[in-house]
């Protein structure tokens, strides 16, 4: 969700330190680390990885549009392919590998329980637009999760087709700006965003013409609460929330602030991001929010997929929920009726999210993950997830440099003074921690703390893998504060699959496709065929 | 609990090294009233595998497979086979447990087949560059309309008549909200709507898809040529991303923008999603893009590798000022696709779409000497709209308790226009045999 | 006569007669880090002084470029567009943004000089 913001970055590492580095190999392999070309460098022609039988002879129905030409697809056999993607497989850091403290993006295991639900004939293999008799199991599972998550939330609403957590955010946004509409103050143009927000929030907000507002963040890492009183007023539409905040801290005033947005008339959208540090323990509908996405792929553990896909419903106040989009799933005579026309009672739905009803698969999965863990389960999510973040937070405040006091809730912030006149960057500390065979954690966000380093160890990590954790970034914070290894930092990682890359040349002269004409198969990198 | 190591020995342990003395003092900051105690009301206490798996059969028992069924439905969903390897190779926890390569140097697999997926969706739309995939063809097509409205500066899309139902109401809901117009024209079941008179000076594009969803295939030329002379773009909208096998390619007709629905190849139904929307366009239009982008570079020892690239459109970098809201991507359904291609290659896309097609045509002409109907199309390429002699949904539901499914009524989609009540959306791919046709044929028969 | 003045944008404007040049100082490319790409308006674009006129990118930035003077888009340097790191080797020279025709030679006025804008920089750090 977040990325550095280093300018540093964008430049390659300094060269390669050869002291005890490892000989070149003839084929740029090393052991289990397999190079692995382009498909397009790979195929031939004549090869092919499914077989399929002969058309039958029939009427060609296509006029005089018949694709000329060939498309320039690479052709492969199956083995071939198999292959090809378990190399590149085997150049990914996954949760599945280790630990990957990404903080805000909640990287915990996945259960394969779930893979194997969403994959049941009945529930993986059926069509949107069957009719509904042939599909009430389908829409009972839908009901079924939007239940829990009314009921977790405290909420009376919730719209579940919203794809991911930003397009959670847009829903809910526009929801709150039919209810301005339909209240005719369409004029509320203002929505107060704080600084440490995910980007997300002011790019919706932007997007739906509100004009964002930024408010600052006070000494103890939460919303300023005086200066958001000073910028609420009749032009004021909602404050956009993240609650734990990113700097993983609870707004501990948030009634209060959701008090004085209500009473000046404007909506309280709490960002959900960080909602697995709560659930089962607290209901953000005690706290006076008006709407909130839930992101299924942090709280309830959808796979991340390489960035995607997502799923992010929106629970809806009282106020909200006749503004749900389309289609609406209710429960009538002859079982579940799904209404993609007409409408109930007063609803006066915003519109539609997207073509179908939702991410089924991530429902499947997310509801898998909520009847496995239960009630139980649930609230030792949230406790567990609480405590390994401020057990590293204890662990580590005296090496690295707290950005604030604890508690912290399911991560911990920390900013880069303890790297201060060592020459060394939050990004090279972190490049540094690939090589002893961990994914960094978030880097430079929030944007409120300088050098931030925000660490979600989550709760399927256990005491072992963080005690470990804690003792390599210890050793690597003494490292570096030694000063005796400035360059190994600058030129971490060293053992990876790759080394650092040239952003900037990635982005002054951007190769975003193969093109056949630019290099001989084998050949080294395209750019340097290409200029 | 199976998913949590923390013992209670664990748990004390961490607890006396922070130095709190309970669990609740870290929830010291949650408003006292705010705070739950007990457990959830109505929910069961953690439940073993085998109980979880017994709730979903029941409620995947309750619903009827297509798999299982003579069933013809498409309208931008589409049932194909795909391969076994695909999802063998999506389910490698290195790239299922992976997130959004935010580290290039520890995750160019990802990398790598986005970067091959953007090529792939290039080559099969005619067009220069691709992004790293959509939430799904829709919310695509509608980031598409913003793309074009800041190209142009100009604020109104014109939505062809043929295009899907679902991905209109997606672009009206946008414009809606996010301040724009959106000028529909009428179902457009014969195919021989013309847009271009719709175009003027403050068009910034038409949006129109091919096939359509009626099923017909026309040529786009003169339509592009129309756009471009009167300074809007042209979108071009594919439901059934399988079509490019056969027809002529939206780059090769003139299209600024193309929008295409992945969930054919690899994705599987699932109801509706998670789908992947692919995304491409020309060179000059790449920085207005939306979405993820991954280029090609070199690492500090002059190796190839890619990255996350051209990324202050994003919101992360430009915040307020992003071409979009769009954090993540599809990922996984875009690796999916990708897999699926691969493992087809040109040859086998190529016949994968001769069999769609040979099978679409040949059911076509069988049900429409069936008395009273009427095959509405000319052009099509593996769906098509049929004329009932009576209104089409009542008979999807009567044949739908006969475990039969022969397509989808497209009143279903245009609930509120009595013309199209008589009209079926027929879809025929690779996966029907004799055994689906044959029954489906002869229930039509039965109740018509 | 030339007269070269400051934004506290860091821009620079260099104006012979009514046209000035205008590019980003010494001290916002060192701010930036590697420059990767200009946005620059289209000649005959009416600015007003402020505005939001061009913008310039390093891989993990963007800033937006305010007109320092109010004008009219007679020219812009279309070599940056293939070219963008020049913004980093000779910022106040060969990498200038583009040219504008001053509606108002007052606007100047509230500008910095060298010396005045050298003194700003040094409060920065």
């Amino acid at each position: 969700m977040v990325q550095s913001l280093d300018r540093s970055q964008g430049r390659a590492g300094a060269p390669a330190v050869n002291g005890d580095a490892a000989p070149a190999t003839f084929t740029g392999n090393r052991g289990l680390q397999l190079e692995e070309k382009l498909i397009f460098e790979m195929g031939q022609h004549g090869r092919c990885g499914v077989d399929l039988p002969e058309p039958v002879a029939a009427k060609d129905r296509l006029g005089a549009l018949r694709r000329e030409g060939e498309i320039g697809l690479p052709g492969l056999a199956e083995p071939q392919v198999v292959q090809h993607y378990t190399r590149l497989s085997q150049k990914n850091f996954a949760i599945d590998s280790g630990l990957y403290p990404l903080g805000s993006c909640t990287m915990k295991h996945n259960p394969r329980l779930n893979e194997k639900i969403a994959r049941l004939s009945g529930l993986g293999d059926i069509h949107p637009l069957q009719p509904v008799s042939t599909v009430q199991g389908a829409l009972a599972v839908i009901d079924t999760l939007a239940h829990w998550l009314k009921t977790l939330t405290g909420m009376p609403a919730v719209a579940m087709s919203p794809a991911a957590g930003a397009h959670g955010e847009m829903c809910g946004m526009m929801a709150i700006a039919a209810a301005l509409e339909a209240r005719g103050e369409g004029h509320r143009k203002t929505v107060l965003v704080p600084e440490s927000a995910h980007g997300t929030n002011p790019a919706t907000a932007a997007a739906l013409g509100f004009v964002v507002k930024g408010i600052p963040a006070d000494s103890r890492g939460r919303v300023d609460v005086a200066a958001l009183k000073a910028a609420l007023g009749p032009d004021v539409a909602a404050i956009m929330l993240t609650n734990p905040n990113t700097c993983g801290l609870f707004e501990n005033d948030i009634r209060e602030v959701a008090d004085a947005v209500h009473a000046a008339g404007g909506y309280f959208y709490c960002d959900g991001a960080n909602y697995n540090a709560i659930v089962g323990k607290v209901r953000p509908g005690d706290l006076g929010v008006d709407c909130m996405h839930i992101n299924l792929h942090k709280t309830f553990s959808t796979p991340h997929g390489g960035g995607g896909p997502g799923a992010g419903p929106v629970v809806l106040s009282e106020r909200l929920a006749r503004f749900a989009p389309r289609p609406w799933i209710v429960r009538g005579e002859n079982g579940w009726d799904l209404l993609e026309k007409g409408i109930v009672d007063d609803a006066a739905p915003l519109g539609r999210m997207k073509a179908f009803h939702g991410q089924m698969g991530m429902f499947t999965r997310a509801l898998a993950y909520i009847l496995s863990h239960g009630a139980d389960g649930l609230r030792q999510v949230a406790e567990d997830a609480v405590l390994n973040a401020n057990y590293v937070l204890a662990r580590l405040k005296n090496d690295l440099s707290p950005a604030f006091d604890g508690p912290c809730m399911h991560e911990c912030l920390f900013d880069d003074s303890f790297l201060k006149d060592t020459g060394i960057t939050t990004l090279d500390f972190a490049k540094a921690m690939i090589d002893e065979g961990y994914h960094p954690m978030t880097m430079y966000f929030p944007l409120v703390v300088h050098g931030a380093l925000l660490i979600e160890p989550t709760e399927t990590q256990g005491k072992e893998e963080i005690d470990k954790f804690c003792d390599t970034l210890i050793d690597l914070a003494r490292r570096a504060k030694s000063g005796t290894a400035t360059a190994d930092f600058k030129a971490a990682p060293m053992l990876a699959p790759r080394r650092r890359l040239d952003e900037t040349l990635a982005a002054r002269k951007p190769v975003l496709r193969w093109r056949p004409t630019n290099r001989e198969p084998g050949d080294g990198p395209l750019r340097q065929a290409a200029e | 609990m199976r998913y949590l190591p923390l013992t209670d020995a664990d748990r004390r342990e961490m607890l006396a090294t922070i130095g709190v003395r309970s669990i609740d003092e870290l929830f010291r900051d949650v408003p006292e009233a705010a705070r739950r105690e007990g457990p959830i009301p109505d929910l069961s206490m953690h439940l073993g595998e085998l109980e979880v798996e017994r709730i979903f059969s029941a409620y995947a028992g309750a619903n009827l497979s297509p798999a299982y069924t003579p069933s013809f439905l498409g309208a931008g969903a589409y049932r194909h086979h795909v391969p076994a390897a695909v999802d063998h190779l999506i389910q490698r926890g290195e790239f299922l447990t992976s997130y959004t390569p935010y580290q290039p140097e520890i995750t160019q697999g990802t990398l790598q087949y986005l970067f091959e997926f953007q090529t792939q969706v290039a080559l099969l739309t005619g067009m220069d560059v691709a992004n790293a995939s959509m939430y799904d063809g829709s919310t695509g097509a509608s980031e598409a309309v913003l793309m074009a409205n800041r190209i142009t500066r100009r604020s109104k899309a014109v939505l062809s008549g043929g295009l899907h139902p679902h991905y209109r109401a997606v672009i009206e809901t946008t414009a809606r909200w996010q301040g724009f117009f959106a000028i529909a024209g009428a179902p457009d079941v014969a195919g021989t709507e013309d847009l271009i008179a719709s175009i003027d000076k403050d068009t910034s594009c038409v949006v129109v898809q091919n096939p359509s969803l009626f099923g017909h295939v026309r040529d786009l030329t003169p339509l592009a040529e129309a756009c471009h002379a009167r300074g809007a773009l042209l979108i071009v909208v594919v439901t059934e991303i399988v079509s490019l096998g056969l027809v002529t390619p939206p780059g090769a007709m003139g299209a600024d923008i193309v929008v295409c629905e992945g969930q054919s190849l690899g994705v599987g139904l699932g109801f509706g999603g998670p789908y992947v929307g692919l995304f491409a366009t020309r060179d000059k239009f790449v920085r207005q893009m939306p979405g993820r982008l991954v280029g090609e570079t070199v690492d500090a020892d002059g190796k190839r590798g890619f990255v996350l690239t051209l990324s202050t459109r994003e919101q992360h970098i430009r915040r307020e000022k992003a071409t979009s809201n769009i954090c993540t991507n599809a990922g996984l359904c875009a690796l999916a696709f990708t897999i699926h291609l691969t493992l087809l290659g040109e040859a086998g896309f190529r016949r994968l779409a001769e069999l769609n097609h040979a099978n679409a045509s040949a059911f076509a002409e069988r049900l429409a000497a069936l008395p009273g109907v009427e095959l509405v199309n000319d052009t099509f390429f593996n769906e098509f709209t049929l004329r009932l002699p009576k209104p089409a949904a009542p008979i999807i539901e009567l044949l739908a308790s006969q475990r039969i499914m022969p397509g989808v009524p497209v009143s279903r989609l245009i609930p509120d226009d009595p013309s199209v009540d008589n009209l079926l959306l027929v879809a025929v791919t690779e996966t029907a045999t004799e055994h689906g046709m044959g029954p489906a044929f002869e229930a039509l028969k039965g109740v018509l | 006569m030339t007269i070269l003045k400051f934004s506290d944008q860091h821009e620079w404007i260099r104006v012979e007669g009514d046209v000035g040049t205008v590019g980003i100082s010494d001290y916002a490319q060192q701010q930036l880090g590697d420059v990767v790409f200009v946005e620059l308006p289209e000649t005959g674009r009416a600015v007003d002084k402020g505005g939001e006129i061009a913008v310039v990118e390093s891989v993990k930035a963007a800033s937006d470029i305010y007109a320092p003077v109010s004008g009219e888009i007679v020219e812009v340097n279309a070599a940056l567009s293939e070219s963008p790191g020049d913004v980093n080797v000779d910022p106040m020279g060969k990498a200038w943004f583009f040219r504008i025709r001053l509606s108002n030679t007052a606007d100047l006025d509230a500008l910095m000089d060298q010396a005045a804008y050298d003194a700003f920089v040094a409060t920065l750090s």
